[in-house]
């Protein structure tokens, strides 16, 4: 065998060898799955998401797909939640019929990273209306539906604020 | 896919899940790919030794493509969501070892001592079981939270597994390193093994106590210091991987297990004080154990001069010490190898003789491939290694993040101690390159692990089923006020 030949199959082995890594190195780059979070202002929530992504990885993704007027929603449903104070303010969860539970605990929806909230704070699910209702489920610091502190499952009006620790929630349609 | 929110309020951001395709497509592209590098090199072999294409190329080729094909068709079936790069970057290591054996194998060199000769088919062979154990564990392994009740059967399974060579009868003296049992005809490493089903056991440990290991602690001069009862698992660890160390005089496993344990416990609480202990332990047991254990001792020479080791073996020395040449002459095929290599099937690796193609495949490749080959196979266990992380950070449950976590650690671990010790970086360990090396239990073992990873991986990446019938809702009465 040639001189010649041998030195190109040899070069041509390392770049091929090369392009495999390359190849897989861009299949990593376009599996970086999981999340798509739409921005909408800069800083604050670059740096919020980069470090919490894990209520991002809870929401599966069903419950993003909004279906208008699905069922027996009324006119009145809540069709979003909305957090709007705390470190986790701007970040809204489409709301589908899922339960949806709030505390420091990893695999919570809405993960809370905040001293005052407990792993498992607080829950919130839909009842056999459709109504939305907000549970405590035995926190320290308790959760407040408007400046009143839960002890029942209550319904949740519309644009009421729900405060766990420093974070408040709302929906809203 | 998506919900926005059209409300003006400032600092909004929507979070939606993009669902995650299963890139079963993507990655059989990437494993014809993977299959026909090996095929390349193959043939490229044959050309440079013989002048011609070998003649089990065919079926060499198809035995390589069948396994790859059985494996895809078996993660397409029962683990469809599954990572899609780690089996073509595990087949593309594999099928290369397969080559760099074959190619020893034509070393008359090596023939003339009985190292190597028909090693290549007995590796495809390995392979074919490692394959075949790969696909037990897609099947049977449904769920990799099964493996959490088993966690301190796992913990006495792999003590057992590590007690094995020492067994009079059944443990194995090979070369100084007492890792090997003989059953029949074969002899298996079960240290391999025990790296699975100690990871298992972490993994199981770690997450019912990281609180405790985490929490309770006091800050001292910026280290948090653990309780003492809390140092205990780390204190047993650390005393079992020195009892390995000294009673089978096996360096590299002892620093694989406690490494791994570090690893996990870091991951587990997130205290960098950890990270600190076991630098501290591991080079306390080191260097203690070294001090007296004399097979220890002459690895440690051999690591510190290697040319002196070379010209001893060379010439006839009564120290009752076997000087080995070998770390020189992989040094040496490094050299030599360059930047480009020589080509394949031209250098002269052969010379490091024993454990040319098993320990030292490396320097096979770093003579023959060259610098750019190297890097490209290590950056090719790197993305294993990444792959295998981003599936622990993917995972949603804490059992199966440790053990995603463990087990590419392990693997990763073990690429640094071979890799560093071929190259002189650290003192040699007898651990084999995985996937790459001539070995049966090797090969067999990183396939169950590349096959758990894949298990965690389509648990961690499979869509969340549909959310529509929520118990809750149906079974509690709301008492209204």
């Amino acid at each position: 065998m040639s001189e010649l030949t041998l030195t190109v199959m040899r070069l041509g082995f390392l770049a091929v060898l090369w392009l495999f890594v390359i190849v897989a190195v861009q299949v990593i780059r376009s599996d970086l799955f999981g999340t798509r979070v739409t921005q909408r202002a800069s800083q604050r929530g670059a740096r919020r998401d980069g470090g919490r992504p894990q209520p991002q990885r809870q929401a599966p993704p069903q419950q993003q797909r909004s279906q208008p007027g699905g069922g027996r929603r009324g006119r009145n449903t809540p069709t979003k939640l909305v957090v709007t104070e705390g470190t986790l303010a701007g970040t809204t969860v489409a709301l589908q019929g899922q339960t949806i539970t709030l505390g420091r605990a990893h695999d919570s929806t809405i993960v809370l990273d905040d001293d005052y909230a407990s792993s498992r704070h607080a829950r919130i699910y839909p009842d056999r209306d459709g109504q939305w209702i907000v549970e405590d489920l035995g926190s320290t610091n308790g959760t407040y539906l408007d400046r009143t502190r839960l002890t029942t499952p209550t319904p949740i009006p519309l644009g009421t604020p729900i405060r766990i620790g420093k974070t408040v929630i709302e929906l809203r349609k | 896919m998506s919900s926005t929110t059209n409300s003006p309020t400032h600092h909004t951001s929507t979070i939606g899940a993009i669902g995650a395709p299963s890139r079963r497509n993507t990655e059989l592209a990437l494993l014809v790919f993977a299959v026909a590098i090996p095929v390349f090199a193959y043939a490229n072999v044959g050309l440079a030794i013989n002048d011609q294409v070998p003649a089990g190329l065919l079926s060499y080729g198809l035995g390589l493509g069948l396994l790859a094909g059985v494996a895809h068709l078996a993660v397409r079936k029962f683990a469809p969501y599954a990572d899609p790069l780690l089996l073509p970057l595990a087949t593309l290591l594999n099928g290369l070892g397969l080559v760099a054996i074959w190619r020893l194998d034509q070393s008359k060199l090596l023939q003339a001592i009985k190292v190597a000769g028909t090693t290549a088919p007995r590796q495809l062979m390995y392979t074919a079981m490692g394959i075949a154990l790969f696909v037990v564990v897609l099947i049977f392994l449904k769920d990799h939270r099964v493996l959490q009740r088993y966690t301190y059967i796992s913990m006495v399974g792999a003590l057992i597994l590590l007690l094995l060579p020492l067994v009079p009868g059944l443990g194995a003296n090979i070369y100084g390193a007492k890792i090997w049992i003989h059953i029949g005809s074969f002899s298996i490493q079960p240290g391999e093994f025990a790296k699975i089903v100690l990871a298992v056991f972490f993994a199981g440990y770690l997450m019912v106590k990281r609180d405790a290991l985490a929490l309770a602690s006091r800050r001292f001069m910026g280290l948090y210091l653990p309780r003492g009862r809390d140092l205990g698992p780390i204190l047993v660890v650390w005393a079992i991987s020195i009892l390995i160390l000294v009673f089978e005089t096996d360096l590299g496993t002892s620093l694989l297990f406690f490494g791994m344990f570090v690893i996990m416990l870091y991951v587990a609480t997130e205290r960098t004080s950890w990270i600190v202990f076991g630098l501290l332990m591991s080079a306390v047991g080191a260097v203690g154990v070294a001090s007296f254990e004399p097979h220890i001792q002459t690895r440690v020479q051999a690591w510190l001069n290697p040319m002196r080791e070379y010209k001893l073996s060379r010439t006839v020395t009564h120290d009752g010490i076997v000087h080995s040449d070998q770390l020189q002459q992989a040094l040496w095929a490094f050299g030599s190898g360059g930047t480009l290599g020589s080509g394949w099937g031209q250098g002269h690796s052969d010379l490091i003789k024993f454990a040319a193609n098993s320990d030292f495949i490396l320097a096979t490749f770093g003579e023959e491939l060259g610098l750019a080959g190297i890097m490209a196979i290590l950056l090719i266990y790197g993305l294993i290694v990444e792959r295998g992380v981003r599936t622990a950070l993917a995972a949603r449950d804490p059992f199966g993040k440790l053990l995603a976590v463990g087990l590419s650690g392990a693997f990763a671990l073990q690429v640094f101690v071979v890799a560093g010790g071929v190259m002189g970086l650290i003192p040699l360990t007898g651990m084999t390159m995985p996937f790459l090396a001539y070995g049966g239990s090797s090969v067999i073992a990183n396939w169950a692990l590349v096959g758990i990873l894949l298990r965690i991986s389509d648990t961690a990446r499979r869509p969340a089923p549909a959310p529509a019938t929520n118990p809750d809702a149906e079974m509690t009465q709301v008492v209204r006020p």
